[in-house]
């Protein structure tokens, strides 16, 4: 059962072969057995999970129930959730019982997913490796002793080692991707403005996105459809007509021509992801597409205009993080100044308070020109390098982080060489576009590699036909970690 | 431009953290770090070339002047550090 697509799930529930409540309690007591060793989970509410699920066992029943009732669902701990403490991996928000759910938890209950608990992240999604949450850091189930990837790393790791059967993840320059990779999973994240950001605890607004994280495309097409839509309280969803992304999947591929950056084959990728990257291009030229060089030739500064605008970004919203209103308040001070000073030393890590000092300067008097201004334009330069390479293909690919998981500690005190693993993904949140990423082979030490695919706007439910054939010929995404 | 121990206090005022001294040398190295990376930026000709404040190019939407929201103020209140009588309470801030 732990192994089953979320379509053989719904059929499970849908001819009562399994109850929600027994599929859940299999998940729940799988996480009892395995998350002390993979910190994967924050939070788990055993009697908040079943309750569910016997309404989803009710809703089946009475014959109301969608493709997707009944299913067990974690959410990573940035969503707000009512009742269920919200951390966002911060000491911060270490108290923090959300008074309400993000719009992408009430539309994940309203299809009827069970919520096994709250994944483990990093501080604020500031992170590539799951190394800077407040929580502790993640293992990888593929080896215990390598990051998960970040910052959904903790959603990740739970699929990889099946302690759920999907999960809903953000990212904001690689959160969703990057881990999919490292974890062997299938991660998309949306065109910008096609999930709500409501309730979703925000880092860089004009880049964060949710998106759905499992085993395959198949997966996440369900999981999609059930999570995007228009809503009012986030200025920035866009009011489009809903869509069944999984309506393409089955199309065949012949005719599809697919971009290759040139600049994303250089010397930056590993071997062993260069050479499961290249195997997956032949499995595709295989079923009828062809393959064109393309270029992107601003996408050398996509790290660095990152780490401008994100950072900028990010210092203006954690400023909500204050004492006053919600989460941590320092124990002693001396006056109101000095009780804010304190309290944001105390509640954030160090990742988190570097990206708002570095905010801070590049939108301060006499560098807001240089610094921020200068990113907004290479952001431009960018997102106008892939409006041109889709004029010479249908969908972009290569690699989605430049090598398989790296061992727990090896970044953790190099912040640059950290934002270094997210170099293949950034570009895609600065253009707003859509970007997946699917298994594609094993690397040295039997690690899985991922392969991105980025697609022009609103061309989700294409990129997931490009995934789901990829899968329906290879089993890469069928594997899982052995010795759980 | 490598910031010095000055510029880092100055940022830490700004951003309301507090950092203490034994702290500062390492929080001045690492920011350089980053900073050294971001200088990449400046040497891109950008003439010409409008900023994109955000990923999808969309005007503000205006909706009716109406109330929408209803009172929770008990329930998010319930979340603050410290309370009374419906109110949130600070420190003093004068004498």
């Amino acid at each position: 059962m732990i192994n089953r697509s979320l379509k053989e799930l719904g059929a499970a529930l849908a001819e009562k072969r399994i109850s929600s409540v027994e599929l859940a309690t299999l998940f729940v007591e799988r996480i009892e057995r395995l998350n002390p060793t993979l910190n994967a989970f924050i939070t788990v509410d055993k009697g908040k999970t079943l309750a569910m699920a016997r309404e989803a066992d009710q809703r089946l029943a009475s014959g109301l129930a969608g493709p997707l009732t009944g299913i067990p669902l974690a959410h990573k701990d940035i969503f707000c959730t009512e009742g269920w403490l919200t951390t966002c991996g911060s000491k911060m928000l270490s108290n923090f019982v959300s008074p309400y759910d993000a719009h992408v938890v009430s539309r994940m209950k309203l299809a009827g997913l069970v919520t096994l608990g709250k994944t483990n992240m990093d501080e604020f999604a500031m992170g590539s490796s799951n190394e800077t949450s407040f929580y502790g850091p993640v293992k990888n189930p593929w080896d215990t002793a390598r990051v998960p990837g970040g910052s959904s790393g903790g959603a990740a790791a739970a699929i990889a080692a099946r302690l759920a059967p999907a999960a809903t993840g953000t990212d904001t320059g690689g959160s969703i991707r990057q881990p999919a990779a490292l974890c062997g999973l299938t991660g998309l994240k949306p065109t910008y403005g096609v999930v709500s950001r409501y309730g979703m605890i925000a880092f860089a607004s004009s880049l964060d996105q949710g998106g759905p994280m499992a085993k395959s495309a198949e997966d996440c097409a369900y999981l999609l459809s059930a999570m995007a839509g228009f809503d009012p309280r986030d200025s920035t969803s866009l009011d489009r007509p809903n869509e069944d992304y999984g309506r393409d999947l089955e199309k065949p591929l012949a005719g599809l021509t697919i971009g290759l950056p040139r600049e994303f084959f250089g010397t930056g990728m590993a071997a062993d992801v260069r050479s499961a990257v290249d195997a997956a291009l032949a499995e595709y030229r295989k079923q009828g597409a062809v393959t064109v060089e393309v270029s992107l030739p601003n996408s050398g500064l996509s790290v660095p205009a990152y780490y401008v605008i994100a950072p900028a970004e990010a210092s203006s919203n954690l400023s909500r993080f204050d004492g006053v209103r919600y989460g941590y308040r320092a124990p002693e001070y001396a006056d109101l100044s000095d009780m804010y000073c304190k309290t944001r030393a105390q509640g954030f890590g160090a990742e988190v308070k570097r990206r708002i000092l570095i905010g801070t300067y590049v939108l301060s008097h006499g560098y807001y020109d240089a610094y921020y201004l200068q990113a907004q334009k290479i952001r431009r330069l960018i997102a106008n390098d892939f409006v041109e390479a889709f004029r010479h293909c249908d969908i972009i690919m290569g690699p989605t982080a430049p090598s398989t998981a790296f061992a727990v500690g090896a970044k953790s005190d190099d912040p640059v060489a950290m934002y270094l693993s997210d170099i293949y993904t950034i570009a895609v949140n600065l253009a707003g576009l859509p970007g997946m990423s699917i298994p594609c082979g094993f690397g040295e030490g039997n690690l899985p590699v991922g392969l991105q695919l980025i697609g022009n706007y609103f061309e989700e439910a294409r990129m997931l036909n490009v995934a789901h054939r990829y899968q329906l010929a290879t089993n890469w995404h069928k594997r899982m970690p052995e010795n759980l | 431009m490598p910031l010095n121990l000055d510029q880092v206090e100055r940022l830490a005022r700004l951003s309301r953290i507090e950092i203490s001294a034994a702290d500062s040398g390492e929080t001045r190295d690492q920011l350089n770090g980053v900073f050294a990376l971001i200088e990449q930026l400046q040497a891109a000709d950008t003439r010409g070339i409008l900023p994109m404040a955000h990923a999808v190019e969309l005007a503000q939407r205006l909706r009716e002047d109406i109330v929408t929201e209803s009172d929770r103020r008990e329930a998010y209140q319930a979340v603050a550090p410290e309370i009374e009588n419906g109110l949130y309470l600070v420190p003093k801030v004068m004498e």
